[in-house]
């Protein structure tokens, strides 16, 4: 009994310690911005990669053909309704859309590092645009 | 309207837009689309018919017309195996051509027939355009070009650059896809370089070029050509200056430009650019023709690089990718008296007609024209 009694005072003294810790976790440095620019713009390629390969699809045919440069696809516009959905949608929808039609492939997951790093590539392409959700 | 014109407008209508065979030919076609399609028949049926006129030619010897073809960009995926998606599009142009009544004097392949200029997909291409009751003129584009520069395109199907007379008018046809040959010869393998080539948004591509071998073959041509004779000049890339990261440019195009100057009518007809789009420069009227395989954003789209789009055009609609055929089709050409009237057929689109306006002294969309006509996915953002 008093064994556990001690377990819990450690895991709550424990707990308290990584609390405090953490109070000083939104302090970050330029080379903190360097590193995590690097990691998103690592993900940027990985996504222009896979944006200009026939890999997501069965027919050779990738996105680069019909959105170069990723145009027209307006990242800033979702979430929006869809007519090929009949519902509003999130961009990585419209994404799964276009590997299952136009590239005849498998949908992708949502959390599937490939689609994290398209949706990275898109949105990349259109930085500075004001965000118009809903809008055609 | 003389009843002459009225029975070919009414023929084009026939042919174009309430064809019963096409309901016979789709095999499933939903309410939606039905009520769709019978929408845009009675709205042609009750256009003025000045807007569907075209005259046939019997009367005028210079006023025909022809038809234009091209960007199908037929891919090759293995075996006997092509995407669909461009196969049919292709397959429906060539078939809506047998259609026209009178018939075309010629048809123009405006290039890009093959995506990686693989003997498969000329072969493929050539197959479907067989089927055309019509002769064929042809001009070459880059997805043609760049894995053998152009040697199966001359074996199979004929010369990169030549210039034909018809009823008065001088056609020129260029190979306006070269380009430097350091980039040429940079490349591992032929297969890198088409690739390198056929990929829009490369880094690493190279502009177009008409070249100084062929201009001055050009000069030549045109010196035994009188000032009042229409000229008509057939390129692939655009023969002036719009977007050079997508290659929607012709580096040398003021020194093509140049040579057409002394001519009182010069119309340029290009492909390349999956898009409506036009412009007058000077005393030459630009006109894009449309692609049968799939449409491309127009440059404003693109906000990090500055662009030229003509302010003249009137863009097309945002593309749809719900439909396959979506803002894709071809063009009926009639020449009037040396005068492009360029009437696009759109298969998911209402059809749109440029005409040459004498006044104006430049090509004018006969319906959306003017701002306050436009519709709402003609707004680009």
């Amino acid at each position: 009994m008093a064994r556990n009694l001690r377990n819990i005072i450690a895991l709550v003294l424990f707990c308290s310690l990584v609390a405090s810790a953490s109070l000083f976790a939104d302090e970050f440095t330029k080379e903190d911005l360097k590193k995590w620019n690097k990691q998103f713009m690592s993900v940027v390629k990985e996504g222009d990669v896979l944006f200009h390969s026939s890999k997501l699809g069965t027919n050779t045919v990738s996105c680069d053909m019909c959105h170069p440069n990723a145009t027209n696809t307006h990242p800033e516009t979702y979430p929006k309704f869809q007519k090929q959905l009949g519902k509003v949608v999130a961009l990585r929808d419209m994404i799964n859309w276009c590997i299952q039609n136009p590239l005849e492939g498998e949908p992708l997951k949502f959390d599937d590092p490939k689609m994290i790093a398209l949706e990275a590539y898109i949105t990349y392409e259109r930085a500075g645009k004001p965000l118009a959700p809903g809008k055609h | 309207m003389k009843t002459k014109n009225k029975k070919a407008a009414e023929g084009l209508v026939m042919a174009f837009d309430v064809d019963p065979r096409r309901k016979v030919m789709k095999k499933k076609m939903s309410r939606r689309s039905f009520l769709k399609r019978s929408a845009v028949a009675a709205a042609a049926a009750t256009l003025p018919l000045g807007l569907v006129e075209i005259s046939w030619g019997q009367s005028d010897k210079r006023n025909f017309t022809f038809a234009y073809i091209s960007d199908s960009h037929l891919t090759h995926i293995k075996g006997a195996n092509f995407v669909r998606n461009f196969d049919k599009g292709l397959k429906k142009a060539v078939t809506e051509c047998n259609f026209m009544s009178p018939k075309p004097d010629f048809v123009v392949y405006g290039g890009d027939l093959a995506q990686l200029g693989k003997r498969e997909e000329l072969d493929h291409g050539l197959e479907i355009m067989s089927r055309l009751r019509h002769p064929v003129k042809w001009v070459i584009g880059e997805h043609d070009y760049y894995l053998d520069l152009g040697q199966y395109w001359q074996e199979k199907i004929g010369r990169l650059y030549y210039s034909f007379d018809h009823k008065g008018v001088h056609f020129v046809v260029l190979n306006s896809i070269l380009t430097y040959d350091s980039w040429i010869n940079k490349w591992k393998s032929p297969q890198e370089r088409m690739s390198n080539m056929a990929r829009l948004d490369n880094p690493h591509g190279s502009p177009f070029m008409v070249g100084d071998k062929q201009i001055q073959w050009m000069k030549q041509d045109l010196s035994k050509v009188s000032r009042q004779t229409p000229v008509v000049v057939m390129s692939h890339s655009p023969l002036y200056k719009i977007f050079k990261p997508w290659n929607f440019w012709t580096d040398d195009a003021e020194k093509v430009q140049a040579v057409l100057k002394k001519f009182d009518k010069v119309t340029v007809l290009h492909g390349h650019v999956h898009q409506i789009l036009y412009n007058q420069i000077g005393n030459i009227s630009f006109e894009a023709m449309m692609s049968t395989s799939w449409p491309w954003p127009y440059p404003v789209s693109y906000i990090k690089k500055a662009n030229q789009v003509p302010r003249l055009t009137v863009m097309m609609n945002r593309a749809d990718p719900f439909h396959e055929r979506d803002a894709t089709g071809w063009s009926i050409l009639n020449l009037d008296d040396g005068r492009v009237t360029n009437h696009y057929k759109l298969w998911e689109n209402k059809d749109r007609i440029l005409k040459y306006d004498k006044k104006l002294g430049y090509p004018i969309d006969m319906e959306y024209q003017a701002p306050a006509t436009r519709i709402p996915p003609q707004m680009h953002y």
